[in-house]
């Protein structure tokens, strides 16, 4: 069947948005918001975080140690260091140099020709939340129903049997950020996973990482609502619908204060009692407080800096722009707003705000000073293959004269998009201390013949191409007679 | 670079005019010598590259493939220097020139939503060729690509007729080939059900069969020249492109194929490797896209990323598209056919999957697809691996024609990239 009507309206309407750093603030000793204070805790205003509600029970279970030996490292720092050894220990990277000596009970990896990344992190997936295979019944990921949807979590969304997270895997990828879809202004929270299998999302739950709000320019929004006669139908009423919602959270934020104030102040009023929770405007007021990252789907640069001044006027950080296919004209203007353009190699022309989209776009992202460049999927196919999206860019980088070495480009696929979700301090690059998320390819990974041989999450070998049962598959494919002979 | 811009505009004019009165203009006029080139012919039974060998054009046309050719006078010489030159590429089967921005339905021709059966609907008349996807896909190495109608809601499961078309915007030919659709993504388009789908296939055939069956006006479900156009493909006029993915039904396309005596080609095919000795035996290829492996539908449980390769194993001719007839995914083709190749297909194989295969399959083998002495030049020299993803083309030949490899896409680059120089991108 054609995929006319099928395929690209999800994309369409799914297209997310952006990421950049947020405040240091958002990483691991994030996201408590007002902490109960002694006293009548039950009557303390606690707004729910992506840790202390919901909260992850991933662990990664034990592992024995990993030397590989002898391989060509890039380390997601900016380095390539050649004819290396990386020692994984309990889930972390141990150390990284020559001649590193094999603990007792630990196994050996020949890095011979082969190469070490970090763990891929793909900033904008899909998966689990418009799962394979696409029936009506998985299509989870926009709350169409109000232009403005704060109040929803992606993660309450997630089923985690998607098979697309093993394909995932299977290229390299051992952590994901997944979001609403872009219908609405204010799309919801999105939130980091670790690549592992699971029955519950808790068990993939990234600890201790922030969420992100997904925001939505542009097209999407306003053909959504405008079809309905409800504002947004205009760009113009896109802004004005972001400004209403902030101002609500601004009030929100002052009666909270109010009422700490107050209590704070000893006052006895039986009558005093805090604000009555509201999901919407805690996600909302999280953002302002800066516990959040604002993850933000934007084609059009002029777009993006009337988002930019939004952020200004609020008080609040656009952690990243997503898809940002113009992002390339206004180089300088992100990079001195440290905000990250997450893009595609080569999608264009879907929909009019691509219609200026060019594959050098995250090249010049990347070259402008301060730049923060991440190529992102937003696709069930491109997740598999980042280290090829990111291929595209070098080679368009050749054309127009600026040579990119792989151990640049790999920022793209890991350090710069961990720095999006705030967990940079943890992933996304190999250096001692860092969560053992490692892949190890055949080749060097910017081939289109490179493949992923072994993939470590936390020092745990999630993937393994050379054994049968190192290759995982999801409860969904599992005696299906359609499948026999491709699960292996 | 070679030729001035004014003969490049006044070739394109013909061109241009080619197209539009649906005939075959040859205006190549490039002359040049490629000189120690890994020239990959991918004519069938070639056996792998020729190495350091020249590549002679003139006048447009393939003139010599040796070794140490001399260079006539005035001829340009394009030293290689070992890289690759293949034919120029496929870009799948696509809306290219059919559709300018996706969401937006006034650029959009490729569909009909006639709600009726319509074979007579021939989308080549919509074929735009100022589109400005056509110079940014033949900087990519694309040369030609097949003008697909879709199955739309509104439409019919019979999308109607396409063609393939060189990038230079020239239709070569009057080769037309026959779209339907069949599976569970056409159901809307078929009362609910695919059986319904063999059911309106066989009573269309009847009636192009018997064009003077009586039958009520109102019971038929083709014009009468969609029952002449249908005849004619039933008696062999191009291909019946059947777009289906489940196994079993590719096997109840077979059996419609064998008892019509028509020829068929399968798209999508995502469980293809099931069925594939049945589509050996019966001959039938298959335009896939290798990087299908998800069970996107309850028609493709079965994909996988070693389709291609199982397919070839069995001996069924194979020939790459991406699933998504979109305009913007052409250059993922190339893409695509590396990635079989990492999972199992040979390289020779993959690479005459998006040349010289869709060439046979939709009748322009003697104009794409191979390097061959006295064909018009068609060709592009690589910066690498042709189905690298880091690699593009540096030279590319269409028609016969040199082409420039700006498009839209490096003019805001350009544009862009100086501003960033000055610190003005803002």
């Amino acid at each position: 069947m054609s995929m006319d009507t099928r395929r690209r309206p999800i994309v369409a309407l799914t297209l997310l948005g952006a990421l950049t750093t947020l405040s240091a603030c958002a990483t691991s000793n994030a996201p408590v918001t007002s902490a109960p204070k002694a006293g009548k805790a039950t009557e303390v205003a606690v707004a729910t975080t992506a840790t202390t509600t919901y909260p992850s029970t991933y662990t990664a279970p034990a592992s024995a140690p990993t030397l590989i030996r002898g391989v060509t490292v890039l380390t997601g720092t900016g380095e390539r260091l050649d004819g290396t050894d990386v020692l994984l220990r309990d889930g972390k990277i141990a150390a990284i140099g020559r001649n590193l000596e094999l603990p007792a009970g630990g196994k050996v990896v020949d890095g011979q020709g082969k190469w070490v990344t970090p763990g891929l992190i793909d900033v904008h997936s899909h998966l689990g939340v418009y799962a394979s295979p696409g029936v009506d019944a998985h299509s989870d990921g926009n709350e169409a129903t109000a232009p403005s949807t704060p109040q929803v979590w992606a993660e309450h969304s997630i089923w985690p049997q998607d098979p697309g997270f093993e394909a995932a895997l299977e290229g390299g990828i051992t952590t994901l950020h997944v979001l609403p879809g872009s219908a609405n202004l204010f799309g919801g929270r999105s939130v980091t996973v670790k690549n592992v299998p699971s029955v519950t999302y808790q068990g993939m739950k990234f600890p201790e990482a922030p969420h992100g709000l997904k925001m939505a320019c542009g097209e999407n929004p306003k053909r959504v609502y405008g079809n309905r006669r409800v504002l947004p139908s205009t760009r113009m009423g896109n802004v004005a619908g972001w400004r209403a919602q902030w101002i609500e959270a601004q009030e929100y934020m002052r009666e909270q204060k109010n009422y700490e104030t107050r209590r704070a102040s000893g006052e006895k009023n039986p009558l005093l009692r805090p604000p009555k929770r509201d999901l919407r405007l805690e996600t909302l007021s999280a953002v302002l407080r800066g516990e959040i990252n604002v993850q933000h789907h934007c084609y059009r640069a002029d777009e993006m800096a009337i988002v930019l001044d939004m952020a200004k006027e609020f008080g609040y950080k656009v952690t990243a722009f997503h898809h940002a296919t113009e992002a390339y004209k206004i180089s300088n203007l992100l990079a001195e707003n440290n905000v990250c353009a997450a893009v595609w190699a080569d999608w264009w022309g879907f929909k009019m705000e691509s219609y200026d989209a060019i594959p050098e776009n995250m090249v010049l992202v990347d070259a402008a000073p301060g730049g923060c460049a991440i190529v992102h999927s937003d696709s069930s196919e491109g997740i598999q293959r980042l280290n090829q999206e990111a291929a595209k860019g070098i080679a368009y980088a050749r054309r127009m004269g600026r040579e990119i070495a792989p151990e640049h480009a790999i920022k793209w696929v890991t350090a710069n998009a961990a720095k999006a979700l705030s967990i940079q301090d943890r992933t996304g690059s190999i250096e001692a201390g860092k969560m053992a998320d490692v892949v190890v390819w055949n080749g060097n990974p910017f081939s289109v013949y490179a493949q992923a041989q072994l993939v470590f999450v936390d020092g745990v070998v999630r993937f393994d191409r050379t054994s049968r049962s190192g290759i995982p598959h999801s409860d969904f494919l599992l005696g299906q007679p359609a499948a026999q002979g491709v699960l292996q | 670079m070679i030729t001035s811009k004014i003969g490049r505009v006044i070739l394109r004019t013909a061109a241009l005019l080619a197209a539009t009165t649906a005939i075959s203009a040859y205006a190549g006029n490039a002359s040049l010598l490629i000189r120690n080139a890994t020239v990959h012919t991918v004519t069938a039974g070639a056996s792998g590259p020729l190495k350091n060998t020249d590549l002679l054009v003139q006048d447009g046309r393939i003139a010599a493939i040796g070794q140490n050719l001399a260079a006539p006078a005035g001829v340009r010489i394009v030293e290689a220097n070992g890289k690759a030159v293949t034919p120029g590429t496929f870009g799948g089967l696509t809306r290219v020139g059919l559709e300018e921005i996706g969401l937006e339905s006034t650029t959009g021709d490729h569909s009909h939503r006639l709600g009726q059966m319509r074979p007579e609907f021939d989308v080549t008349m919509a074929f735009n060729p100022e589109s400005m996807s056509l110079p940014i896909h033949r900087s990519n190495g694309i040369t030609f690509t097949v003008l697909t109608p879709g199955s739309v809601s509104g439409g019919s499961m019979v999308a109607g007729l396409g063609a393939p078309v060189s990038l230079d915007g020239s239709l070569p030919g009057s080769q037309r080939a026959m779209f339907i659709d069949v599976g569970g993504d056409a159901n809307d388009l078929s009362g609910g059900s695919r059986a319904v789908q063999f059911m309106l296939l066989r009573q269309a055939v009847v009636e192009a069969r018997a064009p003077n069956l009586v039958m009520v006006h109102d019971e038929r479900l083709l014009t009468p020249s969609g029952r002449q156009v249908l005849l004619d493909y039933l008696k062999g006029a191009g291909p019946f492109v059947f777009d289906v993915d489940r196994a079993i039904d590719i096997r109840r396309t077979l059996q419609f194929i064998k008892e019509e005596k028509i020829r068929g080609v399968i798209r999508g095919g995502a469980e293809a490797w099931r069925v594939a000795g049945e589509l050996a035996a019966a001959n039938v290829p298959v335009i896939l896209d290798p990087l299908d492996n998800l069970p996107n539908s309850f028609d493709a449980l079965g994909a996988t990323l070693t389709n291609a390769a199982r397919l070839r194993a069995a001996g069924v001719t194979v020939a790459f598209s991406m699933r998504s007839p979109e305009v913007h995914d052409a250059g993922k083709v190339r893409q695509a056919a590396g990635n079989a190749v990492s999972h199992g297909m040979s390289f020779t194989d993959g690479l005459a999957a998006i040349t010289r295969i869709p060439a046979e399959i939709f009748g322009v083998a003697d104009r794409f697809g191979s390097i061959a002495v006295g064909r018009p030049a068609d060709v592009v020299m690589w910066s690498g691996d042709p189905l690298e993803v880091s690699s593009l083309p540096e030279l590319v030949l269409t028609n016969g024609q040199l082409e420039s490899l700006d498009s839209r896409h490096s003019a805001l680059r350009d544009r862009y990239h100086e501003r960033l120089k000055q610190g003005q991108a803002r």
